[in-house]
């Protein structure tokens, strides 16, 4: 399909492509390391190592792979370097540029590829070292398994991130569906835990027809699924958006974007493939904490990120991506006010948070979204941890309303402190990472003209996202202390637990002489030496380290915001990761967008024009208007016309507005579940109940999403697949012996003849005879 | 051979004996016998029907060689009524043998071959 123009502009581009730079060779550690922790793992379990060295292995490889990671940074000066590898694909089956598809093993290494993978490493570093505790209770080839499945789960998310070309892309795409489902699956005994694994995977595939098709077409009209060409083709493309001539942009390359989206929207729980996220949790913690927060569900906003260019070119594509962000994040904000599970309402919080990026790439800050990316990865996973530490030390126990007041007990002081650092950054508090990287998608929704009303959605999302964690935040690590353990208590304590449960009707019968209320107190407080035998057991070294080191790193990445870019002449506000991130093909507003692998850095020209109302020039400023698809907005920062906050510049009055609407959510949450709650069970929020009874049930249930999936999806597959069987069982298989049956008919009807009689036999003999004596007679007879 | 038939005295209507006389009888003979086989239940009756069988083939072996005056026919039914006595003797060996297993001359006893 590929017409004389698109050839034409594929030689034009070749001809003009420059020579390569090379990147470090030592970046093709980063992806052998995971794989030699892979090997390693693969022997503990083949010699049946009992200890915890399979985790300490994989601490190690992935610290070198961060080592190197950051090694790579500090070398880093801007550009593309491509380290080549191996080759991978190289087919060839004609001379023209479209006939040879080449996909070599190779990083591309840009701003962006090293700023995703220093977080992916350096968390999974951090996380492994908390799972090497937090699975302690399966040290053998659970061990092993889990250890070799989170190395291959780190690979894969190299091939991802740094691939070079997108089938290396979608390697490492299906390569983290699959660790994902592996790990999910961990307890496999489990059939929850089964069925969570499959319906993750199969989500995934179902965004994964978007991808493949995306690719498909892209080779087939750009003759190569390498970034470089790819970018440096559309450069003409680029050029016709520019003069706001979408109807000469092929149809294909305008639907390219779109079917990438659908593979984002699978992969990072968008609408409406986001329901296997929040069933997710049903794998260990250190997996949500590393897979489901921070690296593999932001692989979606890495694709759109990387292919950027492509969604500029296309019409509807940005739209249709901060749409679905945007209303994912109110619906998965609703879903988790109304859970008591913290580890689900933390996944919910997780697609809410992800449909912020989305929302952020969608209005044209990809630069906020993608630091929005590396602040949430930080303090979300911290915060599972945190709530793993809780789990794994209450026997299981996730549920609010049986937890309160753990910030306070013995040992539990850092898992308290990490919770109230997460809590705060997730709500946007005021000088926390989270806030400036929310603000900054905030503001831009405002600034991009026709966007506007995804603003008002993200700012009514950001206050409940405020209320509900909070509402974790002053159930569970504040107030009265009380704790009830969970259901994975071993056996002994489960008679132990069974005895307390029929002990709790009995204690509050035989205390009859103490009046209702005492009653309840002194069980708060005989509840705080625990139910039987059971004690909390609190966190060890590994873990307290990780949640400390973590903690530490969320409050210092609010830095980020005012450090310098580390490249020189960036544009963009927003410190640091934004000064990396408009270097890479994901910014639209600098030149370095167009920028083909090799070029020389070129320098900046200011061409600065503020704003009627005082747009920052940080923003869009070029010589030449500013390249923006017309039908999102106009001339972003010239001097055209730029959205308002109310006459106000927005990214002025963000600051304020973000933080009065954090700081009113947290103040709900204060009332109804922190003043005058005196036990876990119940606060303030119980008396509201009756008044929005029906709605909060709805948003407990889901807004049964999931029934609506079954109606619309399993029932009828499942009267279709039935429908089939029955076709093959009775037709097909009824043809079948029917053919078996022909020869058994004609051998019954034969069979008479073998009665066993002698005379029988001798009066067929006879008529045989006659018969062919009469044949013979009229024959000769002729 | 008609004229020495006629001049030894011989009435009209053996001089007219044709080939077509010796075979008719032999025909004759032979249906007895099948049909003799096909309906008699009693094996030695069965097999002295199969008897009648061979010596129609004989007879009309030997019709066929005196009318065309070669030899061979008659050569061959001397063969042919060696091997029915080899055979007789055979035959009514096994007559004997499944005599012994059922106590019986009837052919409808043996059906076990049936199917």
């Amino acid at each position: 399909m590929l017409t004389s123009d698109s050839l034409l502009t594929l030689g034009a581009a070749t001809a003009a492509k420059a020579p390569i730079i090379a990147g470090d060779p030592l970046a093709l550690l980063i992806p052998a390391m995971p794989i030699l922790g892979v090997i390693i793992c693969t022997l503990c379990a083949i010699f049946g190592v009992r200890n915890k060295f399979p985790a300490f292995a994989t601490v190690l490889c992935l610290a070198v792979a961060f080592g190197v990671a950051a090694k790579v940074f500090l070398g880093h000066t801007g550009d593309v370097r491509i380290t080549t590898g191996f080759e991978w694909m190289s087919l060839a089956w004609g001379e023209e540029p479209g006939q040879r598809l080449i996909a070599d093993f190779s990083l591309y290494l840009d701003s962006l590829t090293i700023l995703w993978m220093l977080f992916v490493t350096g968390l999974a570093t951090l996380i492994a070292l908390y799972a090497s505790e937090y699975m302690s209770h399966d040290v053998g080839l659970g061990y092993c398994r889990f250890f070799a499945a989170f190395n291959l789960f780190v690979f894969s998310m190299a091939c991802l991130v740094m691939g070079d070309n997108m089938l290396l892309l979608f390697l490492g795409w299906e390569g983290v569906g699959l660790c994902s489902y592996l790990l999910i699956g961990y307890f496999y005994k489990k059939p929850s835990a089964v069925a969570a694994a499959k319906k993750a995977f199969i989500m995934n595939r179902i965004g994964d027809v978007g991808l493949i098709l995306g690719v498909m077409l892209t080779f087939i009209h750009f003759g190569s699924i390498e970034y470089r060409e790819i970018f440096a083709a559309c450069q003409p493309y680029i050029e016709m958006a520019k003069a706001g001539k979408f109807s000469e942009i092929p149809a294909i390359v305008q639907l390219i974007p779109i079917l990438l989206a659908v593979g984002a929207f699978g992969k990072s729980a968008q609408l409406p493939l986001y329901v296997w996220l929040p069933d997710a949790m049903e794998g260990p913690t250190p997996v949500s904490a590393l897979i489901h927060a921070a690296t593999m569900v932001t692989a979606g906003v890495y694709l759109v990120a990387r292919t950027y260019p492509l969604f500029l070119l296309s019409e509807y594509a940005l739209p249709i991506v901060a749409w679905t962000g945007a209303l994912t994040a109110l619906l998965a904000a609703t879903i988790g006010m109304a859970q008591f599970d913290i580890k689900r309402i933390m996944a919910y919080s997780t697609v809410s948070q992800l449909g912020y990026m989305f929302a952020g790439l969608g209005v044209l800050t990809s630069t906020g979204a993608a630091f929005h990316v590396v602040t949430h990865a930080f303090f979300k996973a911290l915060l599972f941890l945190s709530c793993g530490a809780i789990m794994h030390g209450f026997a299981g126990q996730l549920d609010l309303r049986k937890l309160s007041g753990v910030g306070f007990m013995k040992g539990w002081g850092i898992v308290g402190l990490g919770m109230a650092v997460g809590c705060a950054n997730l709500a946007g508090i005021p000088f926390t990472a989270g806030y400036f990287s929310k603000d900054m998608i905030l503001a831009e929704a405002f600034v991009t003209p026709g966007m506007a009303p995804i603003g008002w959605i993200l700012l009514l999302t950001a206050g409940m996202t405020a209320y509900y964690t909070f509402r974790v935040f002053f159930r569970v690590v504040v107030g009265p202390m009380h704790y009830e353990p969970g259901d994975e208590l071993h056996a002994h304590d489960d008679h132990a637990h069974g005895d307390h449960a029929h002990g709790d009707h009995a204690h509050a019968d035989h205390r009859h002489d103490h009046a209702h209320d005492h009653g309840h107190d002194t069980h708060a407080r005989a509840d705080a030496h625990g139910h039987g035998d059971f004690h909390p057991h609190a966190p060890g070294w590994a873990i307290n380290t990780v949640l400390a080191t973590l903690s530490v790193l969320s409050i210092v990445a609010a830095g980020l915001y005012f450090a310098k870019s580390p490249y020189e002449g960036g544009l963009a506000k927003g410190g640091a990761v934004p000064g990396m991130v408009e270097r890479s093909s994901a910014a639209f507003e600098t030149p370095f967008s167009h920028h083909a692998a090799g070029e020389p850095t070129a320098s900046i020209k200011e061409g600065g024009h503020e704003g009627a109302d005082g747009t920052t020039p940080a923003h869009g400023s070029l010589a030449a208007p500013s390249f923006v698809p017309t039908a999102i907005a106009k001339s972003h920062g010239a001097a055209a016309h730029a959205g308002s906050f109310f006459g106000y510049d927005p990214h002025k009055a963000m600051y304020y507005v973000s933080g009065v609407v954090g700081f009113v959510g947290i103040f709900i949450a204060f009332i109804l579940h922190y003043a005058g709650r005196r036990q876990a069970a119940t606060a303030r929020a119980d008396a509201l109940l009756p008044a929005v009874g029906p709605v909060a049930k709805w948003a407990q249930n889901k807004w049964y999403v999931d029934e609506l999936y079954d109606f619309l999806f399993r029932y009828p597959l499942w009267f279709l697949s039935h429908g089939f069987h029955l076709f093959d069982k009775l037709a097909i298989d009824g043809l079948v012996r029917l053919f078996g049956g022909i020869p058994r008919f004609i051998g019954g009807m034969v069979r008479p003849t073998q009665s066993g009689e002698l005379h029988g036999y001798a009066a067929g003999m006879a008529a045989g005879v006659a018969v062919l004596l009469f044949l013979v007679f009229m024959l000769t007879m002729r | 051979m008609m004229t020495t038939l006629a001049q030894a005295g011989f009435p009209a209507a053996m001089h007219q004996l044709t080939l077509a006389h010796y075979l008719f009888i032999s025909g004759a003979m032979f249906m007895l016998g099948l049909i003799g086989f096909l309906t008699r239940r009693n094996l030695i009756i069965m097999f002295l029907c199969t008897e009648l069988m061979f010596q129609a083939a004989g007879l009309a072996l030997v019709a066929f060689s005196r009318f065309h005056m070669n030899m061979t026919g008659q050569s061959f039914v001397i063969f042919i009524v060696t091997v029915a006595a080899a055979e007789a003797a055979m035959a009514l060996a096994l007559v004997v043998l499944l005599f012994r297993k059922r106590e019986s001359l009837d052919a409808a006893e043996w059906q076990e071959m049936k199917g």
